[in-house]
């Protein structure tokens, strides 16, 4: 099956130094592509770069065929990209529903008059994302929370609340940041599963993820990145015995405990 | 040509006190981040606290001094009632906060010093100096020294001592500066001090030239804030290369296009810089971190 | 039975504009009851582009002028009946927040500040200056809406006092109502999900420029309305409805009220127009307790008067 998201080169610099350099890689649909790397390799940089968040100083995204480089996110939204956020990024004083409801905006969205009037095609609209929601929510085990202010979930229920609001968008790629940082052990496994079954559904999922177990677990794919350059690619068995790797995250864990 | 030369004295000379009212701006916004509104009050309170100390019959310079001191300990106060109590709160809550502080400033001017337009005398006369057909006023230099003065001043306070860096230090990172020991609580007190006598200053200078009332400071807290946006918010050069931009422009639209739409100028020009550089002559670029 | 949100503001908001008149010892208070409302429909604009959106305005009143202005001018110039002026003034107001709104609105915070407010400072200026249309700061007078008139034919006699208090009444319910659609509809929630997080809402598929674009038009409309309705009930208009000043005004009675909920908003509208009107004793101070109240309540109550109350209250319950 041909690449639904193909990275070439890309490459941003802040302030004359390269954060993310020459970093490419593809991913098929219903495939789970991994980047991993120490912190500051520039993970989240290169997510920002491919969800239009920042706009990439060189190189080339090509979604689906078409090249998106630098497109604004709400564009990439529309043609089936969705991501959550490392640091989490919660609608906080809107209800756990109304975040996930957020996320069928592109289905949901219509005249505004007609909102501002309450007609009929608005209401339906909004049923229409409510019920969608609702099943969303329950996927994740938050439908009993949908009526809470979301700024009042606990971290690990947030997280999920995130991935229920990029499913949302029905994608069909899905970027996840660390959807599993601060959670507790079943909760990780929770959100392995989960991922394991939207990827199995069709979608294609770009991974970025700490925990290495859960990523040589789930992953068809790895793409290690250090000081913002690709180190190495392949399937996790062959990443887990790279010499480059190893050295990368040995190096960091020495730093870490001179530090 | 003496023309030009006229207006560009003119324009130096408002330039001058809007440049002051701008650093004002710039360094209450370095230490926290706060555009405080009341700024054109303390113009207003440094001309109106001179007229009254010098009705008095205190003599100038010292109603002056006093003038000074006291609209200072007014901006710590107004630091230490208004602005510490809402840390954190909301750009619009901030907002309207020193807004609020502007009108009670103004109302209790009002109140205590009346309605009437003030002056005091020139320092220097008021026999106009002739340079090559055009006249300037020697109050204007006045001004203009006075507002050179205080950016040399200030620089010299920014870069050659251990305080000066310490708000250059906070207003680069106020947690790091904490953490190194440094007391951001006393950087913003200095900062409301600083900021409040340098506008009080600019009233002094000024006041002989365009007279005072209590109600002079909103029109000048606009025109410096926006003098402070055209250099580019947070930067001492900005402002003073905004507060000069904004004067000689003003006094070119009053002279070759229209003296009733002078004030229009300066608003459209900041309306374009923002279209077209939000970030102002001298700004900093954000990234904003997800 | 449980009240929707919704269905609750506007029953208060229903009881509170048909029973007040009850308690009003004079004729007055329908005038002060109509200046409540006009500021009302305002504050409500304000909370759709502040409390929902997340954007700051300081030059609404330029708008308001606009609006106001619009019912002076029409009729004289253009033969406009003063109802039809009204809609002729939001139409225009709507335009130009278009037209402004586009390159503004990529402005955040204090930078989104400076630009409305210098937006409604030259609205505020050409109005001082250009004499012969507007009579400069002298203002002019607004011709007369002719409703009164026809109601009294048909039998219905008002006082203009109580004439106005109905007919802004009337507008602040319909105001609210479309404005309490909005927020539980797929553009309110768009709008309150940028005011959460413009990159995840952007990410989600919001369209973040076009939709902040929609609130501030539709909240220059409803600040063009009031400045219509302004004009109208007193026949007479200075430049001082598009001054920085009245900008601040409505900022404030929204902040202050709390500019997250409607109601709320309107609160503060009530809190802030009676204000002078309580002070009129002290006409001395009003200017330093204005003052005061604004920094006090933004210190103390930082999510605004009525859900501070609301929330003391419901800890009475527990």
């Amino acid at each position: 099956m041909s690449a639904l998201l193909t990275v070439e080169g890309l490459g941003i610099s802040f302030g004359g130094l390269k954060a993310v350099d020459e970093v490419g890689f593809a991913v098929r649909p219903g495939e789970i592509v991994s980047i991993i790397g120490p912190n500051g390799a520039g993970k989240t940089t290169l997510f920002n770069m491919i969800s239009g968040v920042y706009l990439p100083g060189r190189g080339r995204v090509t979604l689906n065929g078409e090249d998106v480089t630098g497109m604004e996110p709400h564009l990439l939204a529309a043609r089936g990209l969705s991501r959550t956020f490392q640091n989490l990024q919660i609608f906080q004083s809107m209800t756990v529903l109304e975040n996930v409801m957020a996320g069928f905006h592109l289905k949901e969205r219509g005249p505004v008059l007609a909102d501002l009037f309450n007609l009929p095609s608005s209401r339906r609209r909004a049923a229409e994302a409510a019920s969608g929601a609702i099943e969303l929510l329950a996927r994740v085990g938050l439908d009993k929370a949908a009526g809470r202010e979301a700024g009042n979930l606990s971290y690990g229920a947030l997280k999920r609340l995130e991935i229920a609001r990029a499913l949302a968008l029905s994608p069909r790629i899905l970027l996840l940041d660390e959807p599993a940082a601060g959670c507790n052990a079943v909760e990780t496994e929770e959100i392995d599963h989960l991922i394991a079954e939207v990827a199995r559904s069709g979608v294609a999922i770009l991974l970025v993820e700490h925990d290495m177990k859960m990523v040589m677990r789930i992953s068809n794919h790895v793409v290690v990145l250090d000081h913002g350059q690709k180190i190495a690619e392949g399937d996790p068995a062959k990443i887990s015995r790279d010499p480059a790797v190893i050295a990368a995250y040995l190096g960091t864990e020495a730093a870490d405990a001179e530090g | 040509m003496p023309e030009l030369l006229q207006f560009l004295f003119s324009g130096v000379t408002v330039g001058a006190v809007y440049a002051l009212v701008a650093l004002g701006f710039t360094i209450i916004y370095n230490a926290s981040d706060v555009v405080n509104f009341a700024q054109g009050e303390f113009v207003m309170l440094g001309g109106m606290i001179t007229v009254a100390a010098y009705a008095a019959g205190v003599p100038l310079p010292l109603a002056a001094v006093i003038a000074i001191v006291a609209t200072a300990a007014i901006g710590v106060a107004m630091n230490k009632l208004a602005i510490e109590p809402a840390r954190g709160a909301p750009v619009v809550s901030l907002i309207i906060i020193t807004i609020g502080a502007s009108i009670f400033i103004r109302g209790g001017t009002q109140l205590l010093l009346g309605k009437q337009i003030h002056t005091f005398p020139a320092f220097s006369g008021d026999a106009p100096i002739r340079i090559m057909g055009a006249t300037i006023l020697p109050q204007s230099l006045w001004v203009i020294g006075g507002a050179v003065v205080v950016f040399i001043g200030l620089w010299l306070f920014f870069t050659r001592t251990l305080t000066g860096r310490a708000v250059l230090a906070t207003s680069n990172n106020r947690l790091a500066a904490q953490l190194v020991g440094i007391n951001t609580r006393f950087v913003m007190t200095l900062s409301f001090a600083l900021s409040a006598g340098i506008g009080a200053l600019a009233g002094v200078l000024v006041t002989p030239i365009t007279l005072t009332s209590y109600d002079v400071g909103l029109a000048l807290a606009l025109k410096g804030f926006a003098a402070a946006m055209l250099g580019g918010m947070g930067n001492p050069k900005g402002a003073l290369v905004g507060g000069l931009l904004l004067g000689l422009l003003e006094s070119m639209t009053a002279g070759y296009l229209s003296s009733q739409y002078k004030d229009a100028a300066a608003f459209v020009v900041i309306l374009l810089v923002l279209f077209f550089m939000p970030q102002g002559l001298f700004g900093r670029k954000s990234t904003e971190r997800v | 039975m449980k009240l929707s949100p919704k269905t609750a503001t506007l029953l208060v908001l229903v009881l509170l504009i048909a029973l007040s008149p009850l308690l009003f010892p004079s004729g007055y208070y329908y005038r002060v009851g109509a200046l409540i409302f006009v500021n009302a429909i305002a504050v409500t604009g304000i909370v759709i582009l502040t409390g929902y959106a997340g954007q700051i305005s300081l030059g609404h009143a330029g708008f308001a002028g606009i609006g106001a202005y619009a019912c002076a001018l029409a009729p004289v110039h253009l033969g406009l009946h003063p109802g039809l002026a009204m809609v002729l003034g939001a139409v225009i107001s709507g335009l130009m927040a278009f037209l402004v709104g586009r390159p503004i609105l990529r402005l955040k915070g204090y930078y989104l500040g400076v630009a409305t407010l210098g937006f409604g400072i030259l609205i505020s200026m050409v109005l001082n200056n250009e004499r012969q249309l507007t009579g400069g700061p002298d203002g002019m007078e607004v011709p007369d809406l002719g409703l009164r008139g026809l109601l009294k034919d048909a039998g219905l006699d008002l006082t203009n006092g109580q004439f106005w208090y109905w007919f802004c009444g009337i507008a602040v319910i319909i105001g609210a109502w479309l404005a309490l659609n909005l927020f539980n509809s797929p553009s309110g929630r768009a709008l309150r999900a940028l005011h959460g997080s413009e990159v995840a809402a952007r990410t989600v598929g919001v369209d973040v420029t076009r939709l902040k674009l929609q609130a501030f038009v539709i909240s220059a409309v409803y600040a063009s309305v009031s400045g219509s309705l302004l004009a109208l009930q007193n026949k007479f208009i200075t430049p001082d409805v598009a001054g920085f000043m009245h900008s601040i005004e409505m900022v404030t009675m929204a902040v202050l009220g709390g500019v997250g909920s409607v109601l709320g908003a309107i609160f503060g509208a009530a809190v802030l127009t009676l204000l002078p009107q309580v002070l009129t004793v002290f006409a001395e101070y009003e200017q330093m307790v204005l003052g005061l109240v604004m920094m006090l309540v933004m210190i103390f109550l930082p999510q605004g008067l009525l859900p501070s109350i609301l929330r003391r209250f419901r800890r009475g319950d527990e």
